[in-house]
């Protein structure tokens, strides 16, 4: 098996005979020539390097808020809650899926021996991607969001990416079916399988009811909207995080080390184990929460088996540099990869142990599930890229690197950006979690405060800030020194190559020529064989969760909001308060002292979209109404830290100020009766009225404690809403005793 | 609880499916040949670009 093959010394055509085809006598195929386009592979790249940096730049600003909330400017467009998704959609979307399609059209040409399909599906592709993140930089500040975490684009957005997505899909296809290369080497296999899973999971998260331009809801309410949401927010870390990734590891990571990957036949194994367990393993992010029982225990046991062939990812890449070592030593690409690879390790690993519900009652909804992602996100994706990128470049330019010691610099400035990232993340989560958990000899709360427990991790969150700013300083040193190498050398635009043209006649391998050469030959079957192993995990979880009434017990005193308190949750939605408050109380007595009864799932059946949330920044508030008077929402709102000193949440002055707009709670009444809230034609058309006189109410309650202000301020929708959190249950309880 | 044994039975036919996929696999040769491709990926570049430069 161990067979070291230098290319260098075979210069010709790739005639290397086929062991495993035995190829009878006849004239000898016509030599065809052709150019790989690389011009499309550096427009990717340059997006990935500006892209990139702006995603860490505003995840280094958003970073910087969580100890010095005046980081937002005191402004709208640039705190905490609408930024945060501008982060997460940047790094993932506009850094890592520049980077993806750099990879597989780098790749992907090479492999099958043929140019892309089409010039311009390919300039296309690369314009409407690049539309697409502008309208997301623009939208997300606005306010302009669904509150589905990575899913947060409106519907016309949503429409965008489907349609580039599939003329991606197109363009690779094609450039499948006129390959010149029979065998498609596993890492197409890779990108086969996240094209057809990336559409699936984007198409049914996307399930939104218009009600303009810039405002949907969402089909699915409650448990179901929240299983939909985390069945696809655990698999765009799958698909669009991962697979790809593999793919471009498989391809790259053999090519830089000039060594074949460790073992092939691995590779095919965990292919296929990978795509069917991954998509199962959602609801891990919704264990203790009122998804059923049922679904979450599938969740832990999919998560925990996933480490089988996340792991034989790991090890097949670690392993192709079996014996070579001593390129690690002095190779600084090869280095990238080597944490790449470990850090892809430690996040699977970890991933696991976070899905075992006793360990996930202690780090959910703390800092260690964001440690946990960003050392897959900066060490597994960042590192793998910038190794790319450095390969890349200068090969694409016929120039070497402009310097091979920045790029070392940049190295261990990364890695110990990952350190300074993760390891005060890990720390902060532990203690946080367990603050959050400790009782007193006496039986109560040791720390009721909650504000106590932020405060204890504030020292962590500034470590965190800078090493993410170090993270950042050495991608800025990769785009100086990558720019430098693109101005010394000229992109060869068009790279010469020829092949010998695809046999028409097929020869067998096996005994049966028909089956072997459809399989092999076309790309199709091989699309349906993924799309069958990631439907079957799918379905099962999903289809009883909407189909089986008794998932979802009703709750009889459970109404819909009114539709002042409708727009108050808009105005929560537009903040992004998800982003730092949950609404669900785990039944954890740890959490019914702090918060209050532990969440029903009957009780989110009218909740379009679902804002059960990921991470408590600050407390939960599902159990929020009645808690405390309106004039302290509205002091709160107005300076947080003169109801709780030390707070980090940033005041939301401009609620104070802003006139609400209802004049379309009528269309968003209407749009939320099409996905089945029971708002009868009285309600929807007196709906504007009815909110002036909630408003009016609430307005005059502030009047009485010395507060003025006018009834149709945002504020007091928000009010409104907050007040109606989680009561519904209490008229319950009320009405049975 | 009834539903265990369709979950069960869906279960076993699920895997009797895989393995009977993979025993047509096996032969059908598809999996006769699990080394060359990891080389012959590392032998398509290079050919006739001029003077390319070491990039190591």
């Amino acid at each position: 098996m161990n067979v070291t093959v230098e290319p260098s010394s075979n210069p010709g055509f790739p005639s290397v005979p086929d062991s495993g085809r035995r190829i009878p006598v006849k004239p000898a195929p016509v030599i065809e020539r052709f150019a790989y386009d690389n011009a499309i592979v550096r427009n990717f790249a340059i997006a990935t390097i500006i892209w990139g940096i702006i995603g860490m730049l505003v995840g280094v600003i958003v970073a910087t808020q969580l100890f010095a909330p005046s980081a937002n400017l005191g402004n709208q467009y640039t705190t905490f809650g609408r930024i945060r998704p501008l982060h997460t959609n940047a790094v993932i979307f506009a850094f890592v899926g520049n980077a993806i399609f750099m990879g597989v059209y780098y790749s992907l040409q090479r492999l099958c021996k043929a140019r892309m399909f089409s010039d311009v599906l390919s300039k296309i592709h690369f314009w409407g991607w690049q539309a697409i993140i502008l309208s997301a930089v623009l939208t997300l500040p606005l306010g302009i969001t669904t509150s589905h975490e990575y899913a947060e684009l409106e519907w016309p957005i949503d429409i965008a990416i489907t349609l580039i997505w599939v003329l991606f899909g197109i363009n690779m296809f094609g450039t499948i079916i006129k390959r010149r290369e029979r065998h498609l080497y596993v890492a197409i296999w890779f990108y086969i399988a996240t094209l057809v899973t990336v559409a699936v999971l984007h198409i049914i998260n996307s399930f939104e009811m218009p009600v303009s331009l810039t405002k949907s809801y969402y089909l699915y309410a409650g448990v179901q909207d929240a299983l939909v949401q985390w069945w696809y927010g655990h698999n765009a870390v799958a698909f669009f995080l991962t697979t790809p990734y593999l793919g471009m590891m498989y391809y790259f990571l053999p090519k830089m080390a000039n060594r074949p990957v460790y073992s092939y036949r691995l590779s095919i194994l965990h292919f296929w184990a990978l795509i069917f367990i991954y998509i199962w393993a959602g609801p891990h992010h919704l264990l203790y929460t009122s998804l059923p029982d049922w679904a979450q225990s599938l969740g832990v046991v999919f998560s925990v088996m996933l480490i089988a062939p996340s792991w034989g990812g790991m090890i097949n890449g670690l392993l192709t540099l079996r014996g070579a070592w001593d390129k690690v030593r002095e190779d600084t690409i090869l280095k990238f990869m080597v944490v790449g690879l470990t850090a892809y390790g430690m996040a699977t690993f970890e991933g696991p142990m976070l899905s075992l519900k006793n360990v996930n009652a202690i780090a959910h909804f703390t800092d260690w599930i964001v440690a946990h992602v960003h050392v897959g996100a900066l060490g597994w994706n960042g590192f793998l890229t910038f190794a790319i990128l450095y390969w890349l470049v200068p090969r694409m330019y016929h120039t070497p690197l402009y310097s091979k010691k920045l790029m070392n610099v940049h190295f261990w400035i990364g890695t110990m950006g990952i350190l300074f990232y993760a390891i005060p993340m890990y720390i902060s989560g532990f203690t946080q979690g367990m603050m959050w958990k400790e009782f007193t000899p006496e039986g109560t709360l040791k720390y009721p405060n909650f504000l106590e427990t932020t405060l204890q991790i504030l020292p962590m969150h500034m470590m965190r800030a800078a090493g993410g700013a170090l993270y950042l300083l050495g991608a800025i040193l990769m785009g100086y020194n990558l720019f430098k190498t693109m101005a010394a050398g000229s992109l060869v635009a068009d790279e010469p190559a020829e092949a010998p043209a695809l046999e028409k006649t097929y020869v067998p391998t096996g005994q049966d020529a028909y089956w072997h050469r459809w399989f092999e030959r076309k790309p199709v079957p091989l699309l349906i064989g993924s799309l069958v192993m990631i439907l079957v995990g799918s379905m099962i979880e999903l289809v009883p969760t909407f189909m089986v009434d008794s998932n979802v017990p009703t709750i009889a005193s459970v109404q819909p909001y009114t539709a002042l308190e409708l727009h108050g949750r808009d105005i929560y939605i537009r903040e992004g308060c998800v982003n730092c408050h949950t609404q669900m109380v785990r039944p954890f007595r740890s959490e019914t002292e702090r918060y209050g009864e532990y969440s029903k799932a009957g009780e989110f059946v009218y909740d379009h979209p679902f804002l059960w949330g990921s991470k408590r920044t600050g407390p939960d508030l599902q159990r929020e109404g009645g808690k405390y008077p309106d004039s302290w929402h509205y002091h709160h709102m107005r300076e947080p830290v003169s109801m709780s000193p030390g707070s980090i949440m940033p005041p939301y002055s401009w609620l104070l100020e802003q006139p609400m707009d209802i004049a379309d709670l009528p269309d968003r009444m209407t749009a939320l009766r099409k996905v089945g809230t029971p708002y009868d034609n009285v309600q929807i058309d007196n709906s504007v009225a009815d909110a002036q006189a909630q408003a009016g109410d609430i307005s005059q309650r502030l009047a009485k404690e010395g507060i003025k202000i006018k009834s149709d301020r945002e504020i007091i929708a928000l009010i409104a809403y907050l007040q109606r959190l989680g009561t519904d249950i209490k008229k319950l309880e009320t009405a049975q005793k | 609880m009834q539903v265990i044994f369709f979950m069960v039975g869906i279960s076993l036919m699920l895997a009797l499916g895989f393995l009977g996929a993979f025993f047509w696999s096996m032969r059908h040769g598809q999996n006769d040949d699990l080394y060359t491709p990891s080389i012959r990926m590392l032998l398509d570049d290079d050919l006739k670009t001029p003077s390319e430069t070491s990039s190591k």
